[in-house]
């Protein structure tokens, strides 16, 4: 079922975004409240909550021994699914995945493959035969908008979070569970344009009236590892150095608080 | 990409197919090559074999999906089970459904889709042999494919790529480049008004790198341009002999 979004409430967001405001009071550069809680589900190797306003989203790792891909027999395999589940709003529906969740889950895949986050090369157990494949899943709870960054943010916590079960499986080389290699911290930061204004953070009404959606996902290294232009709309060239520009700031804080909310968890 | 040390895709400071930097493969487009698509292209971009058919505006089917007020572009990208070295198994993955997606909105922002309510363009984008950058080389045919059906459009989309190969961006990466370079930023872009309808961005690049992947792909884009509107011409002018002329100037009489 297609939602409506009523033309008062359109003008109205139009008139406000004209005054550089939103309808939730905040600045055009800012987030929701960010909440991260690494380790939510006790069942995954590793997990994390993130809620960005009401936006509110698990993403899981459950890890299996498995065979190699052919072409990287020396290494582990990533696979990363998303599902929007028709709790989360009364526009999804059951079945297989539809060509929302499947951008999502391969641009979060995106920023953590291509970046070399996870150092796949460790979780080779024996070269063509065995390695550790490693699932990431996401299960969107409650969409009020900007799912890629929850989802990005939410993949890398529990990325961070989790541990190798190698305790359980006969075939793997070490005795002890030991963390997953992580060899670098991708943030994904997406911006929303609306007309002629750029916005962060986009919650579901602004979602709803939005031209044009860019995804830039950085690592700590200050490089740029992921991008995705998404929706009808365009972006000049200039526009994409100034998201790039304010992508790589933004995504300096938010890693500080993915490992501020990790090493709370530790303590 | 998957970087890779032991692979050499730069020798002396040159790429290893002879191009310079910022050098794009052979590329040629015919329009109008099917019968019974309303509109049809074929490109050869390199060693890349790409077809694009259009049909509609037609009844879109499901009726759900119809648009009170506009026509609905739907692009489906498909990559035939023999144009890679391993047999690509039939039907979408999740590569293709993401492409299609992404060539369906860069589309939809070029054709005057408000003429056309309730109905579907449907383009179908069939790779036939894939050698690299087969969603540029789709979404730029698939635009020429489109206006030979004789949609409304506001202006033509190219597709380009650069990327970066040991440490060097260069333009529109080759089979290995792709395979084992450092970086891929992929875009479409409508000359006319200067604006990216489609962006991606896989690897790892500095700003610096960033801006200088985009300048050379704009600029691969503006030839790429003139290529689509030659191929278009070449359709529909037609040569006149002195009879031709003679008889048009009676009819003017």
């Amino acid at each position: 079922m297609k939602e409506i979004l009523s033309n008062i409430t359109k003008d109205y967001l139009y008139r406000l975004l004209k005054e550089g405001k939103r309808i939730d009071g905040r600045d055009l550069i800012e987030y929701r409240d960010v909440q991260i809680e690494p380790d939510w589900a006790a069942s995954a190797e590793g997990s994390a909550r993130v809620k960005l306003g009401d936006t509110d989203v698990i993403v899981g790792i459950k890890m299996d021994v498995g065979e190699p891909f052919p072409d990287t027999p020396d290494k582990g395999v990533l696979t990363t699914a998303a599902e929007l589940i028709p709790m989360a709003s009364p526009e999804y529906e059951s079945g297989p995945p539809g060509e929302d969740a499947t951008e999502l889950a391969r641009v979060v895949d995106r920023g953590i493959r291509e970046s070399g986050a996870v150092d796949t090369t460790e979780l080779c157990i024996e070269e063509g035969e065995k390695a550790w494949v490693v699932f990431i899943d996401i299960h969107v709870l409650d969409f009020d908008g900007n799912l890629f960054d929850a989802a990005g943010i939410g993949a890398m916590t529990a990325l961070i979070d989790a541990d190798v079960p190698a305790s359980d499986f006969d075939d793997a080389k070490e005795e002890e569970d030991y963390p997953l290699p992580i060899e670098h911290i991708v943030v994904p930061t997406t911006f929303t344009k609306i007309k002629d204004q750029i916005i962060l953070d986009s919650q579901l009404e602004e979602e709803k009236i939005a031209d044009a959606r860019l995804t830039v996902t950085f690592n700590e290294e200050d490089e740029i590892v992921a991008m995705q232009k998404g929706l009808r709309g365009v972006f000049k060239y200039e526009d994409t150095l100034e998201c790039i520009e304010k992508a790589k700031d933004i995504g300096k804080e938010m890693r500080e608080k993915i490992l501020d909310e990790v090493e709370r968890e530790n303590i | 990409m998957g970087s890779n040390e032991d692979i050499e895709l730069l020798k002396d400071g040159e790429r290893l197919d002879g191009r310079s930097f910022d050098e794009l493969r052979d590329i040629n487009i015919e329009a109008g090559v099917l019968k019974r698509a309303d509109g049809s292209a074929y490109i050869e971009w390199g060693k890349n074999k790409v077809m694009a058919a259009v049909y509609g505006p037609r009844e879109m089917h499901p009726r759900h999906a119809q648009e009170t007020t506009k026509a609905v572009v739907r692009a489906r990208y498909n990559m035939a089970a023999f144009s890679v070295p391993d047999r690509k198994r039939p039907g979408p993955d999740r590569r293709s459904i993401e492409i299609s997606k992404l060539m369906s909105e860069a589309l939809e922002k070029v054709v005057f889709t408000e003429k056309y309510p309730r109905s579907v363009i449907d383009v179908f984008v069939e790779v036939l042999q894939a050698s690299a950058g087969t969603r540029c080389a789709g979404l730029t045919v698939a635009s020429v494919a489109l206006a030979d059906a004789g949609i409304p459009m506001s202006d033509l989309v190219a597709g380009c790529a650069s990327g970066k190969i040991e440490g060097q961006v260069v333009l529109d990466l080759g089979k290995n480049e792709d395979n084992y370079g450092q970086a891929d930023v992929p875009i479409g872009y409508i000359p006319r008004t200067e604006e990216l309808c489609l962006l991606q961005m896989d690897g790892n690049l500095t700003i610096e790198e960033y801006e200088k992947a985009m300048k050379l792909s704009i600029e691969a884009c503006k030839e790429i341009y003139e290529l689509q509107r030659d191929a278009l011409k070449k359709k529909y002018s037609i040569e006149l002999d002195k009879e031709d002329i003679e008889e048009l100037k009676e009819g003017v009489e």
